[in-house]
Formats: C-alpha cells, sequence, structure tokens
C-alpha cells in the first residue's frame, strides 16, 4: 500500500502544481477585463464567444476575458468576489439581483459612460429595470415575456379563436375558451406554479395589481386590494372551480408539463416566452403549436424583469468595461443575443429586425409581446427576496392547491409579508 | 437412539433448509439493493442516448427507441470534457493521498496518546463541521488570494484537504482504536522503536481504514463544486463540476440530453477507481492477530 501511496502522491501533486500554472493567466496587452457570461444554450454561447473574439481582434489594447458563469449559483460567487475585492469586470446578471449590489456599492454608476445612441435605442421600461436611485447599474438587454403555447389543432377542432397580438383574448375570453377545450380526456391550460411568485406578480400588472407601495423614503408595505385579487382568483378558479385547468401541474415548475402537453393532455400550457425552443426541439414532428399572447384585462401590460450588463465598482478599468458593454449590447448584436437565447431584445432597433418578426417558430408573437413589457414593481422592494421566499412562495403554493382561500391568502402576504418588509425600512 | 439420531438428521436436514432459504432471501435482498442503486446509473445512460423529442415522451422507455450519440456529441463539442476531467482526477487525487497522509498519523496520536488535549482536539474535530461552507467562503477565498492561490489547482487542493481532514481524522482515529494494543506491545517487547512499530505494524493493518478514508477524500473532492466555482475563474483550470452545470440555465431548466451524457462520463472515473481499489476495503483483518 506505501508503496502505491508514494508515487500516486507524488504525480497527483506534481500534476497539480503543472496544471495550476495554466490558472494565471497571461496578460497580453495593457488592459484586460474579465467578463462573467451566464449565456448557456449553444446559440447564445456561441454568439456571446463571437462577439468577445470580434471585441479582441479590433481592440488588441483593451482584451476581454470570456468566463462562463452559472446562474444557479451566480450571486454567491458574485458576493465573494465582492467582498474579497476581486469581482469580474463585466458581469452578466438579470436585474431582480441588481438592487441588493448597487445598495452596497458593489456595481458602477454607468450613466455617464453609455453613449446616447445606445439609451435611446433601448426601451424605457427597460432602462427602468437597471436605474435605482439615480444611478444606471447596469445595461438591459434581453427581457423575458409571458405567453401560453397551444395546441393548434385541439383550438380549431373546438372552434376556438386564436387570438393574435393584435387581437388578443380578455381574461374572459380566455376562460370562455378553456371551457370549450376542456372534455374528458383533455384539460384546457396547464399553469406550472411551482414558482409562482414572480409569474403572478408580472401577469397580475393587467389589472394594475402591483402588491406593493414604495413611500417616498422607499420602504416598502405590502397590499392586497382588488386588482391584485383578479388574476389570482382567475386562475385559481381555472384549477378549482371551472376545473378546466389540470390540478396535477400547480407543483411543477417551468417546462415539466411540456411532455402530457405534447401527448395531448392539455390544450395549452402557459410557460415563458423561451421555451418556445423546447417545444421546437421537444414536439413531435407533426405537432402544430401556436403562440398565445397572455389575456388582457384592463391592460396588456406585463411585469418584467432584465438580463443585465453591469460593471463592478471595483473594476480597474470601468470606463473601457462600459465601452466593451455598449458595443457587445448595439442592435446588431442584440438580435444574435436574442436568437440565441429565444428571449426579447430590450433594443428597438433589434426589435425590428426581419429575424425577431418572421412567423416561424412564432417570433412575431413573442416580439410583439415585449411592447407590454413594464418593470415589475418588485424591483423597487427592498426585501422583495425574502417577501417572496418566506411568505409568498409557501402562501401561493397552498392558495393554488386550494388548501387556504383568497381572503387566507391576502391577510397572509399583507400581515406576514409586512412583518418581513418592516426589517428593511 | 435411532429415533434421536433421525430427529437430528432432520434438524440438520431443517437447518440446512433453513440456511438455503435465509442465503436465498439475502440475495433476493442484495440483487433488490443493486437495483436501487443502479437504477440511477443505468437511467443516466438511457436519457444520454435519446433524442429531446423522446426525453419528452409521456411514456418513457428504458430501451432508447432512436438511440443517438448526438448528446454525446453536444457535450464534448460545447465544454472542455476531457481536460476537465483530467483536472478533476488530478485535484480528486491529490486531495485524496493527502488528507490521508495528514490524517493518519494525528488518528494514532488521538487513539493512542492519553492526553487531556486529545477529548478536547475531537470536540474541536467535530464542532468544526458544524459551520456551513457559505459562511466561511469569504475569509477563505481571501486567504487564498494572499498565497497566491486563487485560480489554480493546488489551492483548490488545499480547500479539499482542509474540509475533508476532520471527517478522515474522525474516521481513521476509529479504525487505529479497533487495533489491539496488544500487538504494539508485542512489537516493542521484540524491539520496535515507536515509529516502526506504526509503520509495519498498525499501518497494514488500518488498510480498509486507510482505503475508506482515500474513498471518501476523492469522492468529496471528486464532486465538490461551491469552492470550485469560487476559486478557479479562467476555464483552463475548471474542474468537472463547472463544466457539467453549464449544461443548466435559469429556474432548472437543463439541457437534459447533454448533461446526462456529460454526467455519465463523469461517473467514470469514480467507477473505476472504486474498481481498483475496493479490494482492500475489507474488514477483518485483525481477526486472530490475538488469541483468547
Amino acid at each position: 500500500m506505501r508503496r502505491r501511496i508514494l508515487p500516486l502522491t507524488a504525480a497527483a501533486l506534481t500534476g497539480a502544481l503543472a496544471l495550476s500554472a495554466c490558472g494565471t493567466g497571461a496578460d497580453d496587452g495593457p488592459v484586460t477585463l474579465r467578463f462573467l457570461s451566464l449565456a448557456w444554450q449553444t446559440e447564445s454561447v456561441e454568439a456571446n464567444e463571437r462577439l468577445v473574439a470580434e471585441w479582441n481582434e479590433a481592440n488588441p489594447d483593451i482584451r476581454v476575458e470570456y468566463v462562463q458563469g452559472s446562474w444557479d449559483n451566480v450571486n454567491d460567487q458574485l458576493m465573494t468576489g465582492f467582498e474579497a475585492g476581486d469581482p469580474p469586470d463585466v458581469i452578466h446578471n438579470d436585474s431582480p439581483a441588481l438592487a441588493g449590489f448597487a445598495a452596497r456599492g458593489y456595481l458602477a454608476d454607468l450613466t455617464g459612460m453609455i453613449p446616447e445612441e445606445l439609451k435611446e435605442d433601448i426601451r424605457p421600461e427597460a432602462w427602468e429595470t437597471a436605474t435605482f436611485g439615480d444611478q444606471i447599474v447596469g445595461v438591459p438587454f434581453l427581457q423575458e415575456s409571458q405567453v401560453f403555447i397551444a395546441n393548434r389543432e385541439l383550438l380549431e377542432e373546438a372552434d376556438v379563436r386564436i387570438p393574435t397580438p393584435e387581437d388578443p383574448w380578455t381574461w374572459d375570453e380566455f376562460a370562455e375558451a378553456s371551457e370549450e377545450l376542456t372534455d374528458d380526456d383533455t384539460y384546457a391550460v396547464a399553469w406550472p406554479l411551482g414558482n409562482p411568485v414572480n409569474r403572478v406578480l408580472n401577469l397580475s400588472l393587467s389589472y394594475g395589481g402591483t402588491f406593493f407601495e414604495v413611500d417616498g423614503e422607499g420602504r416598502a408595505t405590502a397590499r392586497m386590494g382588488e386588482p391584485e385579487r383578479a388574476v389570482l382568483e382567475r386562475i385559481h378558479d381555472q384549477i378549482h372551480t371551472d376545473r378546466t385547468a389540470d390540478p396535477g401541474t400547480v407543483g411543477m415548475s417551468g417546462s415539466d408539463p411540456l411532455p402530457a402537453f405534447f401527448a395531448e393532455e392539455y390544450a395549452m400550457v402557459q410557460v415563458g416566452v423561451y421555451a418556445r425552443q423546447q417545444v421546437e426541439e421537444q414536439a413531435p414532428e407533426d405537432f402544430d403549436w401556436v403562440t398565445i399572447p397572455t389575456p388582457v384585462g384592463d391592460t396588456a401590460e406585463q411585469g418584467a424583469a432584465s438580463q443585465t450588463l453591469s460593471v463592478a465598482a471595483d473594476s480597474a478599468h470601468p470606463e473601457e468595461a462600459a465601452e466593451f458593454i455598449s458595443f457587445f449590447l448595439n442592435a446588431e448584436n442584440q438580435v444574435d443575443l436574442a436568437l440565441g437565447d429565444w428571449l426579447l431584445p430590450t433594443s428597438q432597433q433589434a426589435a425590428a429586425a426581419p429575424e425577431l418578426n418572421t412567423e416561424e417558430d412564432d417570433w412575431n408573437v413573442a416580439t410583439a409581446s415585449a411592447q407590454n413589457l413594464v418593470v415589475a414593481p418588485y424591483l423597487r422592494v427592498q426585501g422583495f427576496d425574502e417577501w417572496k421566499n418566506r411568505v409568498a412562495q409557501p402562501a401561493l403554493e397552498e392558495y393554488f392547491s386550494g388548501e387556504i382561500d383568497i381572503d387566507e391568502l391576502s391577510e397572509r402576504l399583507e400581515t406576514e409579508g409586512n412583518d418581513v418588509l418592516s426589517r428593511y425600512h | 437412539m435411532t429415533g434421536a439420531s433421525r430427529g437430528g438428521r432432520g434438524s440438520a436436514a431443517g437447518r440446512r433448509a433453513g440456511r438455503t432459504a435465509g442465503r436465498a432471501l439475502q440475495y433476493l435482498a442484495l440483487a433488490g439493493y443493486l437495483v436501487f442503486l443502479g437504477f440511477p446509473l443505468v437511467w443516466l445512460a438511457s436519457t444520454a442516448l435519446k433524442t429531446s423529442r423522446e426525453m419528452a415522451r409521456l411514456d418513457p422507455t428504458w430501451i432508447p427507441l432512436e438511440p443517438t450519440l448526438a448528446n454525446f456529441a453536444a457535450a464534448f463539442g460545447e465544454q472542455d470534457l476531457v481536460g476537465a476531467a483530467q483536472r478533476s482526477l488530478v485535484v480528486a487525487l491529490a486531495s485524496a493521498v493527502l488528507v490521508v497522509l495528514i490524517a493518519l498519523p494525528a488518528a494514532y496520536a488521538l487513539a493512542r496518546f492519553r492526553s487531556r488535549l486529545n477529548r478536547v482536539a475531537l470536540g474541536w474535530v467535530l464542532v468544526s463541521q458544524v459551520f456551513p461552507f457559505i459562511l466561511i467562503i469569504i475569509p477563505v477565498f481571501m486567504i487564498l488570494r494572499t498565497m497566491g492561490l486563487v485560480n489554480t489547482l493546488a489551492g483548490l487542493v488545499v480547500v479539499h484537504v482542509t474540509f475533508c481532514l476532520p471527517f478522515v481524522l474522525w474516521m481513521l482515529q476509529g479504525y487505529v482504536r479497533g487495533v489491539p494494543p496488544v500487538l504494539e506491545e508485542a512489537a516493542a517487547v521484540d524491539g520496535a522503536g515507536r515509529w516502526r512499530t506504526v509503520v509495519s505494524v498498525v499501518a497494514p493493518l488500518l488498510a480498509p481504514g486507510v482505503v475508506a478514508a482515500l474513498m471518501f477524500g476523492f469522492i468529496s473532492s471528486w464532486n465538490e463544486f461551491l469552492f470550485a466555482l469560487i476559486l478557479l475563474k479562467d476555464p483552463q483550470v475548471q474542474t468537472l463540476p463547472l463544466a457539467l452545470v453549464r449544461f443548466t440555465g435559469p429556474e432548472g431548466v437543463v439541457r437534459l440530453g447533454p448533461l446526462a451524457a456529460a454526467s455519465l462520463l463523469a461517473t467514470i472515473p469514480s467507477l473505476v477507481f472504486f474498481t481498483f481499489i475496493q479490494g482492500r476495503l475489507k474488514g477483518g483483518m485483525v481477526s486472530g492477530a490475538v488469541k483468547g
């Protein structure tokens, strides 16, 4: 045993030290920026790497190192980097995470560093998702809207009108169509409500439901009035009163219901707009699907967050980092990034690109839905994450599974929720 | 007498039948356990060979209807899995061997030397396990940065050794206590010094414990993700868990095919390591060493 251990140790340690020498990285140019990207879809990673390569070729004095991160752990990774004074220079994240980092002063204010052309090209509603106080702490570039994906054949068989961005369903029409689409073998709709909070809050804006009041000093209070109850009750009714939505999907997340959707157990499934890619890849070849805009209430508005690129306040080269971001997120590049992730660009020029308005894969419906996206009110709420995880998530799960009614849900979101929020005042 | 012997033969036959039935039940339980253990691996292999469309079927099959290697091609094409696996192997082997080399003498001292410090030391070892990684990750990062070990595999080995050490120490001191002290006394009577006794008498008897500790150290390091994520920034030094996580997106959405293919490949070095080393993992080496 001893004879084996010693050479093994020597070999392993030698290997570790030899390989570790590869890790220090060479500093080829006067300036090196580390870019933490969270791209993960094949096309998206390719687009990211290609754009970085283009930049490096055109800017030999400002070299960008591409580092792939992970959505699951990015905030732990960033927090360590920020606290230790060693964060990446350019940071890909989503806007809900920015508020906390911005409040701690970890992110550079980009207000004076973004060219006017880019500032004007990105929709003002998208800028709001990355603006805190009077500081722009990220450049928003991809957004997700909520849609339904439907089995066109089942809708046509039931003689149900297929709504379009120009003529969407109202929530009442949606409920009526759901009645038509439900029979002994098929539910009209699957609502995957495993992680419901952000989604139902975003959808509730169609009736003006904001769930929070924020005073002039930034103190947030949870409130549950009629506007906040409207969409929640409609979803609940579909599951428990009309029985047009499958109660079995309440505990599911994301694209979990797709296999049963392809097996025609549901006529429609509620998903984020990116799920079109999974449907395209996974649906049987003869499956005819169509993207349906979310029903409208008083308005067609939906709340949304954004994916963003930020610059670390500790970066030694914030101007160069902002310059890189301005290149990376120009209109032409946003088209490629949106196509890669099947999401919606914040650039208005990009949104007008033919590739994003084709009928293929319902890009036209998806892109049109971006017009209804406004900043999600919860992005402004200090303590939202704790309110969401400790109060709203369990309470909404109980509500949608039929264990509590809307009054008890409202009571908990307000009373327990405000206990949580008061700690952030 | 005759009746008694008939009865004796009968009861012996009954005992044999009972033993056979007992053995059959044992094998049945073992088979059930193997199926339980093997199920995830077989399912992983099956998934890795399926197309996206087949994975989304409501009635999944064990054997892929249209087997494809596209997931393996995607996994290898998009990530440097071979390089990442090599680096993981180096880190895991170095961590496992180092942790045992450090823990073994310490475990011997804790088990054999009577001192007030022993109890305190063992208590401290246990207490050290209470702190969650996330709580200490920032100070650890800062210490390693001061030492110039961030973004190096050597730094990751240091962290893995540090975090495996308490458990391995605890585990090995239990094995040392299991070795009868009279064997060491006999060696001393024969003129062997302390070091000679430890190396020639105690260490060989601890082989099963050492192997178990090596396995623990190897698998802990092979699977470790969080420290690797924090410490290793450049793609050129990243380990296998970091390569695997690239197939996952926000809100738990994953690219299941390439992830299954890559995960399947990630299990192979562990299986080879265990196959190589498991022969040493058997107890009872000291049975019969001490008479009476």
